[in-house]
């Protein structure tokens, strides 16, 4: 790892959140909430990590495991109870002016466009509120509307654009005025599969260009494709900081063998797998290749069945990473 | 795009905070300018709005013939004002009068994300152009209760009125902070802090010595939109005042209204700081 661009350390937050069900109905909303008992819920404990220069982290964890609040501590919006947070040399909450000028932020559910006004006025408007110099400004946005393809969206109000047309206007707003951080939050959220991979390629060319990249997301299919790195979080703690593919060696190294036969499910014979599910002519089998080499299950499942097809997948991510949050959840209990 | 060096050239004819919130609001007059027929409406809504509650001052004076010695045209003047400094300072500050919607919607994240001050922010944020319509016909009102009120004009009154008239708007501005800054603890509920704003509307409109003692230390100390209007209105009309303040009262009270604001913004301050401690 290059020298850390961001280096969190015992970074702890803990809220208090109104244990809700208190029984009163009626009156005013604002004095209920006043009354309202309270409990102390902690987001963080002790995080710990650091990213480099030029790194994309994925940064996945359950809804409620600390996820934004870790996002918003990087990015100055909220202050920890305990724990150091540099982040190019600022603790961003004590400088925030300073620290959110060399920062950029995509929410995918919350666009930082001016609705009712055409996507170039947005831009102009961000070039004088981050006071960037004209020419330096054209520059940079004239190479990201070619980058993110975006010229003939330039005069379109942004409430009159899909969505993703919106997100990759979005991501060039983010980074005008060329951030060295960037935090991508559930960038490709409804996005259907053509706009998805667009954007995760562009990712990937920002990435290319030097831009350390946060991604949070739910959608474990953009961490695999583009992540080499991931940090996993849950009930605040950091639960697994490496490779997609550590992950999944260290969670578990099943396998899935989805089988095609000739002929309908009849009794399909196997010793050395389990059966996830048989129907019409597909058989879907998890096995531990530790236990049962590769080449003996299929030559297993060849000689005893009339097979037409099969192929071997890695566990889906996703299996992968409920599973993480399973054993946690057993741990706590 | 090669990676940022991280440093940031600024240019400094453009980055005033006055330029930012001009370009915010030549930005939001474009974008409601798309819909004219619809600003037009408004701004006809909103004159005929106050028109009618003058109709109620109006009736009012003319069944009592006055109000503790204050005639139809000497509470015009107070009303015009309350109306001109009220709709001045809700279309000027118009993103602190909505800003509960902001919160609510996790919009004050993108203002801490950017890097500028939040109140230049939230300022921009929301701008009320159809309250052109209140403000001129509050200017109206005030226009023919001053050249009827019958003021002995000098050049130390005319300063008063441009004081008075400033005090005014920069005391509601003073409201809508203090009132946007009460929503980082109360992010639910407002009906309670809505009446500040409003009620103040109603009763600066009238002379401070017609409500009882409690309401009035309310107006005078509290939320100063008495202060603000009732001195200075009663030294314009050279009127002594029953309270028993001295005549170069009047002439200081607007000054109540930067204190007021000072405070408010002061308030807004911890609420900013409340906000990053409890992120809602």
């Amino acid at each position: 790892m290059s020298e850390p661009l961001i280096e969190v350390a015992g970074l702890t937050k803990r809220f208090r959140v109104s244990a809700g069900g208190s029984g009163t109905t009626g009156g005013s909303r604002t004095l209920r909430a006043l009354v309202a008992r309270r409990k102390v819920v902690t987001a963080l404990d002790e995080v710990s990590f650091r990213i480099g220069a030029g790194e994309l982290v994925g940064y996945i964890g359950p809804n409620g495991a600390g996820k934004s609040t870790t996002v918003k501590i990087l990015s100055g919006i909220l202050v920890p109870d305990a724990g150091r947070c540099v982040v190019a040399g600022r603790v961003p909450w004590r400088e925030r002016v300073a620290h959110v000028a060399t920062i950029g932020v995509v929410f995918g559910q919350r666009s930082q466009l001016w609705w009712d006004l055409p996507v170039i006025e947005s831009f102009d408007l961000l070039r004088d509120i981050y006071r960037l110099q004209p020419a330096a400004y054209r520059e940079t946005r004239d190479e990201l509307i070619e980058l993110l393809a975006i010229a003939p969206l330039l005069a379109v109000p942004v409430r009159q654009l899909s969505l993703g047309q919106r997100m990759r206007c979005e991501l060039a707003a983010a980074l005008l005025h060329r951030p060295r951080l960037l935090f991508l939050d559930e960038p490709t959220i409804g996005l259907d599969a053509v706009a998805k991979l667009a954007v995760r390629d562009i990712i990937r060319r920002l990435q290319g260009r030097g831009v350390t990249t946060i991604l949070t997301t739910h959608d474990l299919d953009d961490v695999e494709a583009l992540c080499p790195r991931v940090l996993v979080i849950g009930a605040g703690s950091i639960l697994f900081d490496g490779s997609v593919a550590d992950l999944r060696a260290g969670v578990d190294r099943e396998r899935i063998l989805t089988v095609d036969l000739e002929h309908e499910v009849g009794s399909f014979a196997t010793s050395s797998a389990t059966v996830v599910s048989a129907a019409g002519r597909r058989v879907v089998l998890r096995y531990d290749p530790t236990r049962i080499p590769t080449p003996r299950i299929i030559e297993e499942v060849a000689r005893d069945n009339d097979v037409r097809d099969l192929y071997i997948e890695p566990q889906p991510i996703d299996e992968l990473v409920a599973r993480l949050y399973r054993n946690l959840e057993l741990e706590e209990a | 795009m090669a990676a940022s060096r991280g440093t940031l050239r600024t240019v400094p004819m453009a980055s005033g905070a006055v330029w930012l919130y001009l370009r915010f609001a030549a930005t939001h007059f474009r974008a409601q300018m798309q819909y004219p027929g619809a600003l037009a409406l408004q701004i006809i809504g909103s004159a005929l709005f106050t028109a009618i509650e003058f109709a109620g001052v109006w009736a009012l004076l003319n069944r009592f013939g006055n109000v503790r010695g204050w005639e139809l045209a000497e509470v015009a003047v107070l009303y015009g004002l309350v109306m001109v400094g009220f709709s001045a300072a809700e279309a000027t500050g118009r993103g602190f009068d909505t800003f509960h919607r902001q919160v609510r919607g996790g919009g004050f994240d993108r203002v801490l994300l950017r890097p500028r001050h939040t109140v230049l922010q939230v300022a921009g944020a929301d701008f009320a152009f159809h309250r052109a319509g209140r403000w001129l016909h509050g200017a109206a009102i005030l226009v023919w209760g001053l050249c009827n009120a019958g003021i002995a004009w000098n050049p130390a009154r005319v300063i008063l009125l441009a004081e008075t008239i400033a005090g005014v708007t920069v005391l509601f501005l003073g409201v809508f902070v203090a009132v946007a800054a009460v929503t980082f603890w109360t992010v639910q509920s407002l009906e309670l802090f809505a009446i500040v704003s409003n009620g103040s509307v109603d009763a600066g409109s009238y002379p401070a010595t017609v409500y009882r003692r409690f309401m009035r230390h309310f107006l005078f100390y509290l939320v100063p939109i008495g202060t603000v209007t009732y001195f200075p209105v009663a030294a314009l009309l050279g009127r002594p005042d029953p309270l028993g303040t001295p005549p170069w009262f009047g002439w200081i009270a607007p000054a109540a209204a930067p204190l007021f604001l000072a405070a408010a913004l002061l308030l807004w301050r911890l609420g900013t700081r409340h906000y990053s401690s409890t992120g809602s």
